[in-house]
């Protein structure tokens, strides 16, 4: 046999052996989607423009104090809007001391300046505008991924879609509503104090100081199953975040029996601020906040040094257990909003896996025996390249780690029928020629050949609708756009180089070729 | 040898009248019941709750919607799926939370006594945004599907005509499978999605195989004299037996998974079957029509304007 013929029988062997070497084991190495598998699906969206509201008011704060240290007189700075931070001097007199100080915040701008007014204010840069809300979604990404695998999911899918949403898809999970409050909580624990000179009277009655703010405290009766919401007034300003937190672990609570609590640990750094802000607090009470609701609020009686506290709660073992997740895992750097929700349970996921699979192999059954049929040893080899074909695709889709899911296997049977078009189209070229009084030989050739240019611009414009699909896609529609693709180039490979060199070796030996069998 | 075909001479080009006829009828049937009937979007793509349950015993549809009216969630549809124990529950959107909303679901149902014991088997709940953003995306993607197609075909076959006149084909047979899809009452899915750019691949591939034959038999011997009406004519029935092949072989593969597949893939098939159809028929009389009626305009233009210039 000629050279060039076994460099060709290699280029297959390779592209064979790759594939198996991808897709073995196949239960481990494709995805199956949660339409085929089961599990929960999510897609949240991250509310950026509240991380950046949050760092804007922790840049007010940082900038006020840095003012008062530089002994400028600051009637008040806050935020206004998204990212505009506003100042007010008492007077105009330190006004060039305080743009110094303002023109250190490297992140923001300036924006209108009255100087006979003594106010100014900063806007923060667009960059550093796009640069936080990234931020925000990379780091919710994280710590959701964090908690999944403290939670135990096997094969999660954590993805960042777009600017501001994360795709979650857990496989197999049973207890969704459980799941979805440990991704969802944003756990964002806060030490405040409380507002002990403002009576709750008064601000429920809407006298709050600017600086303090109404949270509320849930209790719900045991017996009568009956939530009360008790208000309390605290201040503002957080002294402690859960940020400085390195363990929180799961005990009873040794003062209400049945119930359970979250202990926790705080870093050096922490332990230090918390030991001063005890210090400095003895005889007022601490509240700890999480999420915007009150847990607990107790005296402090003395200087905690060593950084331990509980939360407590009326804790059932199980949120004790997923509030200690959560707290381990750190907090969302903004809350997150449900924007999409699939659950399927897995023995719906197991029927539709196997009513759709009977069915497509059904459909698959009745081409190859079509094949076979009409076009006899022909069509085995094109059954044969149809096999290959489908390999093929299985094992780039094992090797890009992508999923299958219904529209991706809408994508496989287009696929499927484009590759059997592919033959269909050369055989009936071969066919012609043959009619035409050709050789053999001479009909192969001239089939190949001419059903060359058909068979690459039928494939490259689906390519190109597939690729343009993956561009404007997204989720399901790239699922589809991604199969067809590849299905497609796997097509042209086999449908056409792998027929053509099963044909050259059939026939293209140096005996005689008498008939084809097509 | 099998042969459906051998050497078929039909005269598909000459027909096109009675072709553009029927094609009229469908487009308007098709349009007619998308704006009198419209179609009805899956909440992947309208946003809500849906709800599927498997029933121990087959319930009656009033007990089921006697037991949601007590929660009083808006309008919901119930419908069987699958066979009659299955259901499934169609909540519109609210601002109540998706779990608090499966809660209460579950809940209504439980305290309907006569329904039995259930499993709740899949809960899917899509907010408004993202379905705003999937129909955005269905319609980007077809659209830009279209140029596409359209770019590709005028460059590779050097004809403008011959774009227009495969996307032509290719909004033909769209009109018809969602004409269909409104006529059945069936739902604009996600799968339906993915079916309908399954057909365009389809419609376009045909199109393409015949226009290739076309100018591969451009400047042969056989073709000299031969209007252009009958060169592509000559082309259709060459590609004849490829085409009635590949058609039934898809068609075949379409009506099984129609059959067997079960209620997940039913819509799917449906619209591959109406496709299959219609995209074969669509290469002979939408593509090849057009273009064909289209250089004849030009060509009497052009010869009206030389008598025009050869009279002055």
């Amino acid at each position: 046999m000629p050279r060039r013929l076994w460099l060709r029988i290699g280029l297959v062997v390779l592209v064979v052996v790759g594939s198996i070497w991808y897709l073995y084991p196949p239960r481990e190495s494709i995805n199956l989607g949660l339409d085929l598998q089961g599990g929960i699906h999510l897609m949240l969206g991250v509310e950026v423009d509240k991380y950046v509201v949050g760092q804007t008011e922790r840049a007010a704060e940082d900038l006020k104090n840095a003012l008062e240290r530089k002994g400028v007189a600051v009637k008040r700075v806050v935020r206004e809007g998204l990212s505009t931070v506003v100042v007010e001097l008492a007077s105009a007199t330190n006004w060039n001391d305080a743009l110094t100080v303002a023109a250190e915040l490297a992140s923001f701008e300036m924006g209108q300046r009255d100087e006979k007014a003594g106010r100014f204010t900063l806007v923060m840069r667009e960059r550093q505008l796009a640069q936080l809300r990234d931020d925000a979604v990379r780091q919710a990404v994280e710590t959701i991924r964090n908690r999944v695998d403290q939670f135990g999911v096997a094969e999660p899918t954590i993805a960042r879609q777009g600017d501001s949403r994360i795709l979650i898809q857990l496989p197999g999970v049973q207890d969704p509503d459980r799941a979805k409050a440990l991704i969802g909580k944003t756990a964002l624990l806060e030490f405040k104090l409380l507002d002990e000179q403002t009576p709750v009277e008064q601000a429920l009655a809407g006298r709050v100081p600017e600086t303090s703010e109404i949270l509320y405290q849930r209790r719900v009766d045991k017996e009568t199953k009956v939530e009360r919401r008790q208000p309390h007034v605290v201040q503002k300003r957080t002294l402690l975040t859960g940020a400085e937190l390195t363990r929180a672990e799961v005990q009873a609570d040794p003062n209400s029996p049945g119930n359970w609590q979250v202990a926790i640990e705080f870093t050096a750094t922490g332990a230090r601020i918390f030991g001063d802000v005890t210090e400095q607090n003895v005889g007022r009470h601490l509240a700890i906040v999480l999420d915007g609701n009150l847990y607990s609020a107790p005296r402090i009686n003395e200087r905690i040094p060593g950084g331990r506290a509980v939360i407590t709660g009326q804790f059932t073992v199980e949120e004790a257990r997923d509030l200690a997740i959560v707290l381990r895992a750190g907090a969302l750097p903004a809350p997150v909003a449900i924007l999409e929700e699939r659950t399927v349970g897995p023995s719906l996921g197991a029927d539709s896996i196997r009513q759709g699979m009977i069915a497509i192999l059904g459909s698959g059954v009745v081409v190859f025996v079509f094949m076979l049929l009409y076009y006899r040893l022909s069509g085995l080899i094109a059954d044969v390249a149809l096999v290959l074909n489908l390999v093929i695709l299985l094992a780039c889709m094992a090797a890009f780690g992508a999923t299958l899911t219904l529209p991706g296997i809408a994508g496989i049977a287009l696929t499927i029928g484009m590759a059997v078009d592919t033959n269909v189209l050369i055989f009936e070229r071969i066919r012609e020629e043959l009619r035409l009084g050709k050789t053999p030989r001479a009909a192969i050739d001239a089939g190949f050949h001419r059903a060359l240019r058909t068979v690459i611009d039928t494939h490259l414009t689906v390519m190109v609708t597939a690729a343009i699909l993956y561009n404007f896609g997204t989720g399901p529609v790239k699922g589809f756009a991604v199969s067809l693709f590849v299905g497609l180039a796997a097509s042209l490979f086999t449908a056409y180089f792998f027929t053509r060199l099963l044909f050259d070796i059939l026939y293209m030996g140096r005996r005689k070729v008498q008939a084809i069998s097509i | 040898m099998i042969e459906l075909f051998r050497s078929p001479s039909y005269n598909f080009i000459g027909k096109r009248r009675w072709a553009y006829l029927l094609s009229a009828v469908l487009l308007v049937i098709g349009l007619g019941t998308l704006t009198v009937r419209g179609l009805r979007y899956d909440i992947d793509f309208t946003g809500g709750t849906l709800v599927q349950v498997r029933f121990e015993q087959p319930p009656s549809v009033a007990a089921i919607r006697a037991g949601l009216a007590r929660i009083q969630l808006g309008e919901s549809i119930i419908q069987e799926f699958g066979d009659a124990r299955e259901y499934i529950i169609r909540l519109p959107l609210t601002t109540t939370s998706p779990e608090e909303l499966t809660k209460r679901v579950t809940g209504a149902l439980a305290q309907e006594a006569s329904l039995g014991t259930f499993e709740i088997r899949r809960i899917e709940f899509v907010g408004p945004q993202v379905g705003r953003d999937l129909q955005l995306q269905a319609v980007y993607a077809v659209l830009f599907g279209m140029v596409g197609i359209l770019i590709y075909i005028a460059w590779a076959f050097k004809s403008l005509k011959g774009g227009v006149a495969a996307v032509g084909a290719v909004i033909h047979d769209v009109v018809i499978c969602l004409g269909a899809l409104s006529l059945t009452g069936r739902e604009f899915s996600l799968p339906v999605l993915a079916a309908l750019l399954t057909i365009i691949g389809y419609s376009v591939n045909d199109t393409i195989v015949a226009y290739d034959r076309l100018r591969e038999n451009r400047g042969k011997y056989s073709q000299r004299g031969k209007s252009f009406a009958e060169q592509l004519n000559d082309a259709i029935n060459q590609t004849l037996s490829r085409t009635v092949l590949t058609a039934l072989t898809t068609f075949l593969s379409a009506t099984i998974l129609l059959w067997f597949g079960g209620k997940v893939l039913e819509d799917f098939a449906f619209v591959l079957v109406i496709g299959v159809i219609t995209g074969t028929y669509s290469t002979i009389y939408i593509a090849g029509a057009i273009i064909v009626d289209w250089t004849q305009s030009v060509e009497s233009r052009v010869a009206r304007r030389k008598k025009a210039m050869a009279k002055a």
